[in-house]
């Protein structure tokens, strides 16, 4: 196999690109790239796979004095259960506006917040809250309810006891 | 025998070598000597690693107090006084969630000094904010951005936001309820873009809200995550960055020259003391080369930086006055006022009102509105805008000088007026008739995202700021109606935010009047 002597180079008339800056870019390039790979990597740890929270299902007994439209809040949860003629409900008290604990009474909810207001079936009636109070999942168990605050359900959803 | 008398002399060497010790070693550090004359401090300043950010002479012009107020060295001051008070917290510390809370208890209750520590590192933060805002504004308002300092303009836009974040990060360690409730709400700002997303009805396939809550907390709530993250940026990430950045802007400010200041300067400063000594005693040989190192318009050939003083010891001086009187500002107010710290954090009930540090209260007044827009939209809008001022005003008139360019003082005196009473007379109509939501419930949430108390004094400003472009045909007096009016509006936000807001964030003329319970 014979190499056909290309044409003499001289400095006036250089490659157009010399190898050594060939091999330096792609050296660059490669360099670059590696380090593109490790930031990327790197940036995908602060991004759990499995998140350290609390279980959110949990069950729970409605007082048998609690009247209807009268708010009953399990200690420690952020859901407010009501009991009416068609049944149990739930609904999360968890701001929609910037996740402050909203305060359950009958009729009303109202953020400590900034102020907004939501009516008895959670929609907003005032203040800056984007969006109606959810709705979560409840079912019956036995003598008991079990809510599940990770799965919201369409307003008006109840489960008889 | 011969050798007799030589181990006396080794003795002797010895013993003089051991008592010249000390002023040896003295001396080794100093590369060129000790500094007495100005030509040794000279030598001192350039060969010194820390001291050679200094340039070895300095302009009269820099040292007037008018030129910068010593503003950009109190910011530095607050960093360091946090930073030495900070790493002797870190001695008690715990970053875990009741731990912490303990832990801050210790240090306010048993740990001798650990209050007033803790108190001084509290003031000292918010001097640092205070003083980076005003070195801000003193650098826009003496037009200093210009060419050649646009880039250190954006260098320090980013210690502005690396100063902020520090304060914010630093509000979550005490674990209190007011550390609690202002995170959630931090938190959930950052997650508010959902308002938009989910108003558009994208959130399941696009939620770059939701990530950047997920990254800032590692969870899904405020819990152990939350705080060893806020801890790990608090102590070590942003500390970094800061330094990185402050030594990349001290540099700059030395290698564009030092302090921008007027082309008349020399005129104005009039002839140096008569018992100043010239630095040039016959015709200089090689000015050429430090004309290639600093940039500038002129090259000083032929002639002696005339109108400037040894840097040793005439800033030196200065910068130590204005450091003292910042520690004793911070020790003055730790001393009087001592760093809150209320119950432990409680996820289930809300302190009523929550109320992020100060210099948020304005953004927190605007999120009561919409948290998108109030808590994210604007600020970046904001923060874009201060980032392009000096590519978007490349005018030359009035650089180094108070209120120079176009308008001059008039112009920010009119400013102010409009911005005062632009925010005074939004914010009055919202808190006298409420806004959209109470007159019509069903409206379209993007509705009240487009049109609010924060987007309508934007629009206000911008439209006061285009009117004085065209009015002055000039950017610079564009940029100084803007920037004062948003100063002004930040500043009554905060105020209405700070004095006037109570809980549920309802309106109330004095605390006194906030309902008990």
């Amino acid at each position: 196999m014979t190499i056909k002597a290309g044409k003499e180079r001289s400095r006036l008339d250089p490659e157009p690109m010399p190898r050594r800056d060939f091999l330096g870019l792609s050296a660059l390039f490669a360099f670059a790239g590696s380090m593109l790979f490790a930031v990327t990597g790197m940036l995908r740890l602060p991004k759990a796979a499995v998140l350290s929270s609390p279980s959110k299902k949990f069950s729970v007994t409605l007082p048998d004095s609690l009247a209807t439209g009268e708010p009953f809040v399990p200690p420690g949860r952020s859901v407010a259960l009501f009991r009416d003629a068609e049944g149990a409900y739930a609904i999360s008290t968890t701001c929609t506006h910037l996740g402050c604990v909203v305060k359950a009474s009958a009729g009303e909810f109202e953020c400590p917040c900034h102020g907004s207001r939501f009516s008895a079936d959670g929609s907003v009636t005032k203040g800056p809250a984007p969006q109606a109070l959810p709705w979560l999942k409840v079912t019956a168990s036995g003598a008991g309810l079990i809510v599940d605050e990770g799965t919201t359900v369409p307003a008006g959803s109840k489960v008889t006891v | 025998m011969s050798t007799a008398g030589s181990p006396n002399s080794a003795m002797r060497g010895f013993l003089d070598n051991l008592r010249a010790a000390p002023r040896r070693i003295l001396d080794s550090a100093m590369r060129g000597g000790a500094p007495k004359t100005d030509r040794t401090r000279s030598t001192f300043v350039f060969g010194n690693v820390f001291l050679h950010l200094h340039s070895v002479r300095t302009h009269r012009w820099s040292l007037r107090w008018s030129t910068t107020m010593g503003l950009g060295i109190a910011s530095t001051a607050g960093f360091l006084i946090t930073l030495v008070t900070g790493l002797l917290l870190m001695f008690y510390y715990k970053p875990y969630p009741d731990a912490a809370y303990d832990s801050i208890k210790d240090i306010h209750f048993v740990v001798p000094t650990g209050r007033f520590i803790r108190n001084i590192h509290r003031w000292a933060a918010n001097v640092m904010v205070i003083a980076v805002l005003l070195h801000m504004a003193r650098a826009f308002y003496t037009a200093a951005y210009r060419k050649p300092r646009e880039f250190n303009w954006l260098v320090g836009w980013g210690l502005l936001v690396t100063t902020l974040g520090l304060s914010f990060t630093g509000y979550l360690l005490p674990w209190d309820q007011l550390a609690y409730w202002a995170i959630t709400i931090g938190a959930n700002i950052a997650q508010s873009p959902r308002e938009v997303t989910d108003a558009l009805g994208v959130t399941q396939s696009f939620d770059p809200g939701g990530l950047q809550r997920l990254l800032l907390l590692g969870s899904d709530t405020v819990g152990e995550e939350a705080l060893i993250r806020f801890y790990l940026l608090h102590v070590m990430i942003l500390p970094l960055a800061l330094v990185l950045l402050m030594a990349v802007h001290f540099w700059r400010i030395r290698k564009d020259g030092g302090i921008a200041r007027p082309s008349d300067a020399e005129k104005r400063l009039g002839p140096s003391a008569g018992d100043t000594y010239p630095v040039f005693t016959e015709a200089p040989a090689k000015t050429y080369q430090l004309a290639a190192i600093v940039r500038g318009k002129t090259s000083a050939v032929g002639s002696g930086p005339e109108n400037t003083v040894p840097s040793m010891p005439h800033l030196f001086y200065a910068e130590l006055a204005v450091l003292m009187i910042t520690v004793f500002v911070c020790v003055a107010l730790a001393l009087v006022s001592d760093a809150p710290l209320k119950e432990l954090a409680n996820p289930a009930v809300p302190e009523n009102p929550a109320k992020a540090p100060w210099y948020f209260l304005g953004l927190q007044e605007m999120v009561s509105f919409s948290a998108f827009m109030g808590g994210m939209g604007i600020p970046t809008i904001v923060l874009i805008g201060l980032g392009l001022i000096p590519f978007l005003d490349r005018e030359e008139s009035g650089t180094g000088e108070w209120f120079g360019g176009a308008g001059g003082w008039p112009l920010v005196r009119t400013s102010i007026l409009v911005g005062f009473v632009a925010a005074l007379g939004v914010e009055t109509f919202a808190i006298r008739f409420g806004w959209i939501r109470e007159w019509l419930p069903s409206v379209p949430q993007l509705v009240i995202t487009l049109i609010n108390p924060g987007t309508v004094l934007t629009l206000i400003y911008a439209a006061y700021s285009i009117w004085l472009l065209r009015r002055h045909n000039s950017t610079r007096a564009a940029a100084l109606g803007l920037f004062t009016c948003f100063l002004c509006g930040f500043v009554l936000l905060t105020i209405i935010g700070s004095y006037f807001r109570g809980p549920n964030w309802t309106f109330f003329w004095s605390p006194t009047d906030w309902a008990r319970h």
